[in-house]
């Protein structure tokens, strides 16, 4: 089905996808995407496992080479742009990763450095000046000579964030932000999303399965189905909508509640049922 | 036709597979000594603590090995020559072999042991933690972050270590002459020096420095093809160390024949 197209944005886009595909091999896990995020806004996107967002994210930071279709940042379609052009468009967006991906055997100071040491001809005591900053920023003040082990992992997601931050970019992705953490700390780390969007202005893309964090922090959300956009919209827009794979997402409905009980039978006894996109069809709720 | 199949199949494998390590080594090559000069300055401080990992370290278990092996081919060679009462000849026997051969066979193969699986397993583990990808992010090359200290420090080890592994094999046969066949120790270490010449010694360097080449390329790449799940860094860790010392042998034969035909020994 065709994604809805918002039709309201007159802001400018940052990143914006037109019929995206991304394969896996013969294996086809993004169906030509379509979409776009705008400045400063901080968009969700939403999926379960195998729905295709962490793929998605992966060819929107560049990690993955879209088989056709075209992803366009900050005027550059990263579908075609050479390993220099990656880089200065890397260069001005951050990534935080779902275990924070800090270098072990750096302290969370050379962590933060890191960037900043490589891509800047800054001194030494400035580079110190802005990893105490960007610490500060995370809640990690103080934490510098600490190496990422003797974190807990709230604190090593902070510190991965204030690593994405370094280079102020003008966008910011998470993968899975609260994946793995006790709902408070988890809270934590929503918090400081917010705090990001609101200090920074930054545009922020965030992926998740976490519904009550998305729906803390979304300006606009995405779901993503089998590697299809089964909708795209606010999130009063998402709270109404009657799409039944929507509320099946959103009620947290379990797949097999979803089935009749012929369609039921037909998935013990067939191969691949769940490949037909009859399933969308049916109401859930 | 099966059959057929199958060997053309492992035979094209192989090549791909030496083809991914000369890509990799080449790339390697290039943040070492070509990037320098464009203003990309050497990771000299990471290059030195891995040279200090992977050589440094690797003295004390080396220097045992090394030192047994001398005495095993003294005992070995002692064996036939005491036959025709030429006992004296052990010192050539033990220099020789050591230098052309075992010093740095034994060096390679300590070393594949030591450094060859920890650098499959440590960016495999980096690879499993998302934490190359988070590299690529920064816009850091990997292989520049990674895998250049890796081999300048292996590049320039490998040699050091064999000249080291070279002289303590010589001490192991000297343990054998002085107690077993009449020398002092001073005539026996005239006796090895004399009987090589610098050839045998280069060539032994030389291939020294592809065997290191070679450890670095298989434990990096092996690494960095790392798929997801921590059993596979255990299984890539193996298949480093396999693949390395198979490579290593065949290193050897090669550069031996063409040492052989070029120099006539």
């Amino acid at each position: 089905m065709e994604p809805r197209v918002d039709s309201s944005l007159q802001h400018e886009a940052m990143i914006s996808l037109r019929n995206l595909r991304v394969n896996y091999g013969e294996r086809e896990i993004l169906h030509g995407l379509s979409f776009e995020v705008v400045r400063g806004e901080t968009l969700v996107i939403l999926g379960g496992s195998g729905s295709g967002k962490s793929t998605l994210l992966r060819a929107l930071v560049g990690l993955e080479r879209p088989s056709s279709g075209e992803i366009w940042v900050k005027g550059k379609n990263l579908a075609v742009v050479s390993d220099a052009e990656m880089n200065e468009i890397r260069k001005r967006i951050g990534m935080s990763f779902q275990g924070g991906a800090l270098f072990g055997s750096m302290t969370v100071g050379e962590n933060v450095a890191l960037p900043l040491r490589e891509h800047t001809k800054l001194e030494e005591p400035t580079i110190e000046i802005i990893v105490r900053l960007k610490l500060d920023q995370v809640g990690l003040a103080g934490f510098e000579t600490y190496l990422p082990s003797q974190l807990s992992g709230g604190m090593r997601k902070r510190a991965a964030v204030a690593r994405a931050m370094a280079m102020d970019p003008e966008i910011l992705f998470f993968d899975e932000p609260s994946a793995g953490l006790d709902p408070i700390i988890a809270a934590g780390v929503d918090e400081l999303i917010l705090e990001l969007k609101k200090a920074f202005h930054m545009t922020i893309v965030v992926v998740t399965h976490e519904l009550a964090s998305a729906f803390l922090i979304a300006d606009r959300m995405v779901l993503i189905d089998k590697g299809n956009i089964v909708a795209i919209g606010s999130k009063e827009e998402m709270r109404s909508s009657t799409h039944p794979r929507v509320r099946q997402f959103l009620d947290r409905i379990a797949e097999s509640e979803v089935l009749e009980e012929a369609d039921y039978l037909q998935m013990l006894t067939e191969d691949h049922p769940r490949k037909r996109n009859s399933m969308t069809k049916r109401g859930g709720a | 036709m099966e059959l057929t199949a199958q060997i053309g199949g492992s035979v094209t494998d192989g090549l791909a597979y030496l083809g991914s390590l000369a890509s990799l080594s080449s790339r390697a090559a290039y943040f070492t000594f070509v990037a320098p000069f464009r203003g990309k300055p050497l990771r000299f401080r990471q290059a030195v603590s891995q040279a200090m990992q992977a050589g440094v370290r690797a003295l004390p278990i080396l220097s045992l090995i090394t030192f047994f092996i001398g005495l095993i081919l003294a005992l070995q060679s002692a064996y036939e020559l005491r036959k025709f009462g030429a006992i004296t000849f052990v010192a050539n026997a033990v220099a020789i072999s050591m230098t052309r051969e075992l010093g740095p066979l034994i060096t390679a193969i300590v070393v594949i042991g030591r450094s060859g699986s920890a650098f499959a397993a440590e960016i495999g583990t980096m690879r499993v933690t998302e934490e190359i990808d988070a590299l690529e992010t920064m816009a850091i090359h990997p292989v520049d972050f990674l895998v250049a200290p890796k081999f300048l420090a292996m590049v320039v080890m490998l040699p050091c270590l064999t000249i080291w592994a070279n002289s303590m094999g010589i001490l192991g046969g000297a343990l054998f002459g002085v107690t077993r066949a009449g020398f002092f120790f001073s005539r026996y270490a005239h006796a090895s020096l004399d009987a090589l010449f610098l050839r045998d010694i280069v060539t032994g360097l030389i291939k020294s420095v592809v065997f290191g080449i070679t450890i670095a390329a298989v434990g990096c790449h092996e690494g960095l093809s790392t798929g997801t799940g921590p059993e596979e860094v255990g299984r890539r860790t193996t298949r480093a160390v396999v693949v390395s010392i198979f490579l290593v042998i065949l290193v050897d034969l090669v550069f031996t024949a063409l040492f052989f035909f070029i120099g006539g020994g």
